[in-house]
């Protein structure tokens, strides 16, 4: 395992001027760079906010999108609320779950806001409309290199 | 001849059916025949079902274009898209689409018609009119007319919008702020992201006149990270808006400092809930306060906070321009003005309806949903979220009124109305009502944090036909003490679609 580099964390922190409060924020950076929010960078964050560890903790367990393990290459979040679910979001994650590969981390969502055009996905930040089997393996697809 | 405007969208939904591929196909065809266009990132008309709904502009009238795919985009140039010739998937004039010319278009007038990034079109839409009149009128002439326009919260609690800003206005600090609360997290609900997308300089200024009226020099948008697309166009108007001198220090020599932050949320419904908003906003775990004190006395970092939906704040300039009689003027009874109603489930078209109080839940879907998407009869439809009680097709009739919908245990919320086809399972989603609050509750209160892993646990022994009447009975109660005794409405409102389900489809617990 290699070492880890304090170093895109304390960019961050200094970014937001290790203000405690930009807290969700700082954790929002950390995770676009990183993928994830290590243990270190807790600690780290601890030490550099004057916060405990157990109130960046507590912050980091409390969010969804704050995952403490590096993630696949591809993120696929598919909205399993009402509105999707009235249009066969539960038939598509059946679907997906049978037909991913390891390279891609399949995540729920409650709600994408595009509940108009069901079922919705979101596939690395973008959100993607009206996907039936069919149009998520298209997807999958052109992700490259998924299986 | 001059270039031909083309608009394509740059909203979320009809980026999520390729209007992007279609703004590109459209600018490589334009320029491989040698047509000169003006393509116009413009926002959504609302009707989601159109998308990508393409416009071009002939003699200044807007032809509309529905559902065009990237695959589209060569035939219609070859049938003279930019005189606004016919093809198969064209309109007619934008203006003349029942589904938008019917709506009452209060907040909502400018998504669609302008560029959201243009600070120059928002101007020539009436932009800023509004602001300029508090500057010259004083806050306390905002005060009344938001008071005399009845508008009442449009996140889904409904309180008094003007009662809220005068308490805060009346509060003495050193500091105080405007939380616009975007965690629009409610399935079934993106009337904030159209608009936030579509006209995000509307929610600006509807910010700067709340600021103006209170006290208030600082505000904040909490946004919701399911939106980065949002995120990308409201950062950047916001930054316009700056530029053009319309945020920031001493505003247009009014004397008047305003400036907004925009925070992202972290995946956490419960922080749609103002006070675990606030708490978030100051980087801790979204966890609900206790109220007393309220938010517009003693909110962020302690100050007096005005804690308000995108949709009420972006409803405000009009009020200001037109009037607090003239948006009260529609409505009926406690419910005035408009709602921005969202047509989403299984439905045919789907999207976003802006129509006066007392319009019926019919005539939203029957009239402008034109019923299930896949053709088969409506059994049920969820108003307000997650939170909302089902409706069976039988009360389709009752109109979109606050008060008439609290009488019959139900709540129009946001306004978020989900429809379901007769092949829904009624039982699955009564169960997920209770795993949906297990999942999401902060976990302050003990009846929202155990009683929903409970409820979950009860339903599955009902479906599984164990014991029924002994769990119904447990059920009832269960339901009964997270009413009474949550914190917040996440508890205390997730029973409201589990009963609603037991009132009306108790033989889908029956069916297994």
């Amino acid at each position: 395992m290699s070492e880890y580099d304090p170093q895109p964390v304390s960019q961050v922190i200094e970014q937001y001027e290790a203000r405690p409060e930009m807290l969700v924020q700082i954790l929002h950076a950390v995770v676009d760079r990183l993928g994830y929010v290590p243990e270190q960078a807790i600690r780290q964050l601890a030490d550099e906010l004057n916060l405990s560890r157990a109130d960046v903790h507590g912050v980091v367990s409390y969010y969804h999108d704050f995952r403490t393990e590096p993630p696949g290459r591809h993120i696929v979040k598919i909205c399993q609320a009402e509105a999707c679910q009235a249009m066969g979001s539960r038939e598509l994650v059946a679907h997906a779950e049978s037909s991913s590969g390891s390279d891609v981390t399949l995540e729920p969502v409650y709600c994408l806001g595009n509940c108009a055009c069901a079922p919705s996905i979101m596939v690395d930040g973008k959100t993607i409309g009206r996907v039936d089997s069919k149009r998520f393996d298209r997807v999958l697809a052109r992700l490259g290199g998924a299986a | 001849m001059t270039a031909a405007r083309i608009y394509v969208p740059r909203e979320t939904s009809a980026v999520s059916v390729d209007a992007d591929e279609v703004a590109v196909e459209i600018a490589r065809v334009a320029k491989h025949s040698g047509t000169e266009i003006e393509l116009v990132r413009n926002g959504s008309w609302g009707a989601s079902w159109l998308e990508p709904l393409v416009e071009v502009e002939v003699d200044g009238v807007r032809i509309a274009y529905g559902n065009v795919g990237p695959g589209d985009v060569a035939g219609m140039f070859a049938d003279g898209l930019v005189e606004g010739g016919e093809h198969a998937r064209r309109l007619g004039p934008i203006q003349e689409i029942p589904y938008l010319i019917e709506q009452d278009r209060w907040t909502l007038f400018r998504c669609g018609l302008i560029d959201p990034l243009s600070v120059r079109n928002f101007r020539a839409a009436q932009g800023f009119n509004a602001l300029e009149k508090a500057f010259a009128d004083g806050p306390e002439a905002v005060l009344s007319a938001v008071v005399e326009s009845g508008l009442r919260g449009r996140g889904g609690a409904g309180f008094p919008t003007g009662i809220k800003w005068r308490t805060a206005a009346e509060t003495v600090a050193d500091q105080k702020y405007i939380a616009c609360n975007a965690d629009e997290g409610d399935s079934g609900t993106f009337s904030d992201r159209l608009l936030m997308e579509g006209d995000p300089m509307c929610l600006i200024e509807g910010m700067a006149i709340a600021g103006f009226a209170t006290g208030a020099s600082k505000g904040y948008i909490y946004l919701r990270s399911e939106y980065p697309l949002t995120h990308r166009i409201l950062t950047r108007a916001i930054d316009a808006v700056r530029d053009a001198g319309w945020l920031g220090d001493d505003i247009q020599g009014s004397g008047f400092g305003f400036d907004i932050e925009v925070h992202l949320g972290a995946g956490s419904y419960v922080c749609g809930e103002e006070t675990a908003m606030l708490e978030s906003l100051e980087g801790r775990r979204g966890i609900v306060r206790a109220k007393p004190p309220l938010p517009a006395i003693h909110g962020l970092f302690g100050k007096p906070t005005v804690v308000n939906n995108v949709i009420t704040l972006a409803s405000v300039p009009n009020i200001v321009n037109l009037g607090g009689d003239r948006y009260a003027s529609f409505g009926v009874n406690r419910s005035k003005g408009t709602l921005p109603f969202q047509l989403s489930g299984n439905i045919k078209r789907g999207g976003v309806v802006e129509a006066a109080f007392g319009i019926t839940l019919r005539e939203l879907i029957e009239g402008y949903g034109a019923g299930t998407a896949s053709g088969r009869p409506v059994k049920a439809v969820q108003v307000g979220g997650p939170l909302g009680a089902y409706l069976p097709a039988e009360q389709l009739d009752i109109p979109m009124d606050i008060e008439a919908f609290a009488d019959i245990g139900a709540m129009i919320g946001h306004g978020g109305i989900v429809v379901f086809d007769d092949t829904a399972d009624m039982a699955q989603q009564a169960r997920f009502a209770m795993e949906f609050c297990a999942i999401e509750s902060c976990g302050k209160c003990t009846p929202c944090r155990i009683g929903s892993t409970r409820g979950v646990e009860v339903i599955d022994r009902i479906i599984a036909d164990q014991d029924r009447d002994v769990n119904y009975d447990l059920l009832n109660e269960l339901c009964d003490t997270m009413e009474d005794a949550s914190l917040c409405a996440m508890g205390g409102m997730t029973p409201y679609p589990v009963r609603s389900i037991l009132k009306h489809f108790a033989e889908d617990f029956a069916s297994q």
